[in-house]
């Protein structure tokens, strides 16, 4: 983190600002590493009306719940190495004697990781949609649905990545944390696509997911924090 | 300051140590007697239920063990708090010692759950909101003991956990009403759940004895786990081999 | 007790005996397991805490 020539601004938000910064800096730098989570998601995608029926009548059926768990399972895929790297360069050190909030800091990472693997999920649903059978008019809140799933799964994520800094087969521990604790999610956001797909309003699952966010966001930095602490004990 | 002295007195492993060791027996044949009296009440003394008929004497180890596993995740997040925050290391143990009894109950109220849900529904599994919540109340427990494991340092897998622990009991309420919400869109009411009237003493007292006899079950493993995570624990301290060499065991 | 007429009728569950007592044994074998293996456990520590007392020796305290 160069400081260079300028004056840096120096606070608890400036710093989650550089840190937001250069995590997406860094990650715009090997754009083939951010799109694998979206080649993941189509792909996973593509499995299920090849095991099912490619009839679209009963892929319509079930879009909600394709879409759902593949992107649940790719937003999974990138947060092994939420913290990893900068446990072993000593970036986290910095952090914690920074004298910085770490949840902030935390926070920062937190939207920086929904920024660049969140939102390129978000970007590929009208297609997988369309792909599913899902009507052109529900596009928009399933848009909006997962945008919010998705930066709550990063939210819990963070949580369940940082608890597993330091320890074996992080990955597959990893997914046996957050995974049941993502389940609300799963069925605010499926309620939400089903809905909109019906036509129906779908005021009642956003609220319910943007308050499920709004409170994963607001706790999980702190977990997340706690845990980064401790594996640097 | 007096009523601090007790929680103080919490943290000292030999104060534990005795302590747990002077209870546990009552708690054992407490819980022992307890659930005999329960099985005998609920399997013998009292009558059929008028719409389910016998099948329902389930609810005899049903309900208890669905009960108990709630009972040990709120024991074992408390006492996560506990650790974490005032670094009482004696907490963590307890942590420790209640999650796999947990996570066994968990496990009996599905398979008994199945069991019933079998003759009453006609399927081994319906994704009935309590059973599913319960499914995931087990998935939470397995997390937090492969977590446990998965840390080779006894202090990290302590606080890592107990971090983990915190997080999903602020979930499972959470999980637990989206569950119910997600339940009641897809499906009626749950035949369990029908109009029944509410339960005749016969039925209902074996069931509280039943739910008592589990609760000092519960106290009974968590005193005697906890009193072997601390020999564990606290195998160089002095007073630990003062202890047991007097056969204060 | 006068509901059941014998011993065979109260085993038979009223017909819901393969539902019953599998979910009884299961509960009631979970509870001994449990408790055999916290005792197990405490034994085992016991034993081993003793083991290292006897290798320290009784001197030093």
């Amino acid at each position: 983190m160069n400081a260079g020539e300028r004056a840096v601004p120096t606070g608890m938000l400036a710093a989650g600002a550089a840190t937001f910064r250069r995590d997406v800096v860094l990650a715009f730098r090997r754009p083939g590493q951010m799109l694998q989570p979206v080649v993941f998601f189509l792909i996973v995608t593509t499995l299920f009306p090849l095991s099912l029926s490619p009839q679209l009548s009963q892929l319509r059926d079930i879009s909600p719940g394709i879409l759902w768990v593949g992107a649940l399972l790719s937003s999974l895929l990138a947060l092994e190495s939420l913290f990893r790297a900068d446990l072993e360069d000593g970036t986290l050190e910095q952090w914690v004697i920074s004298g910085q909030p770490l949840a902030v800091q935390v926070l920062a990472r937190i939207l920086a990781h929904w920024t660049v693997s969140g939102l390129p999920l978000v970007a590929a649903a009208p297609l997988v949609g369309a792909s599913l059978a899902v009507p052109a008019s529900a596009f928009g809140t399933t848009m909006l649905v997962l945008g919010l799933g998705t930066l709550c799964l990063s939210g819990l994520g963070a949580a369940g990545a940082a608890l597993t800094l330091g320890s074996r087969r992080a990955s597959v521990l990893l997914s046996l944390l957050v995974l049941p604790l993502a389940m609300p999610i799963l069925i605010f956001g499926a309620r939400g696509v089903d809905l909109a797909i019906l036509g129906e309003p779908t005021r009642g699952p956003v609220l319910l997911l943007s308050a499920l966010t709004i409170l994963t966001l607001s706790l999980t930095p702190w977990a997340a924090a706690s845990a980064v602490r401790i594996s640097l004990e | 300051m007096a009523t601090w002295t007790w929680f103080h007195k919490l943290g000292s492993p030999p104060h534990v140590y005795r302590i747990a060791g002077r209870f546990a027996p009552w708690f054992g044949w407490g819980a022992l007697l307890c659930i005999v009296y329960g099985l005998f009440g609920g399997l013998v003394l009292a009558p059929p239920d008028y719409q389910q008929k016998d099948a329902f004497r389930i609810i005899y180890v049903h309900a208890p063990a669905a009960w108990l596993s709630l009972s040990c995740y709120t024991t074992m997040a408390v006492a996560a708090f506990v650790g974490l925050v005032w670094r009482m290391k004696i907490a963590h143990a307890a942590a420790a010692a209640i999650a796999p009894v947990g996570a066994s109950f968990a496990f009996v109220c599905l398979a008994t759950g199945s069991l019933w849900g079998r003759p009453m529904w006609g399927t081994w599994w319906e994704w009935d909101a309590r059973l599913t919540s319960q499914l995931i109340l087990l998935f939470l427990y397995l997390g937090y003991m492969a977590l446990r494991s998965a840390h080779d340092d006894l202090q990290r897998a302590d606080r890592s956990s107990a971090v983990l622990a915190i997080v999903g009991v602020v979930n499972v309420p959470i999980i637990h009403y989206s569950v119910y919400w997600w339940n009641s869109l897809h499906q009626g009411a749950t035949v369990m759940k029908a109009d029944r009237p509410s339960m005749p003493s016969e039925m209902l007292v074996p069931l509280l004895v039943m739910f008592l006899g589990f609760t000092l079950f519960q106290l009974w493993v968590l005193c005697t786990r906890l009193r072997a995570e601390i020999l564990e624990r606290e195998r160089n301290a002095r007073w630990l081999q003062e202890q047991i060499r007097d056969g204060a065991r | 007790m006068n509901q059941w007429a014998s011993l065979g009728e109260w085993l038979a569950m009223g017909g819901y005996a393969a539902y019953v007592w599998p979910s009884i044994g299961l509960a009631i074998g979970t509870l001994v397991v449990n408790m055999m293996m916290a005792r197990r456990r405490h034994a085992a520590a016991l034993q081993r805490a003793l083991r290292r007392l006897a290798i320290d020796g009784y001197g030093e305290a």
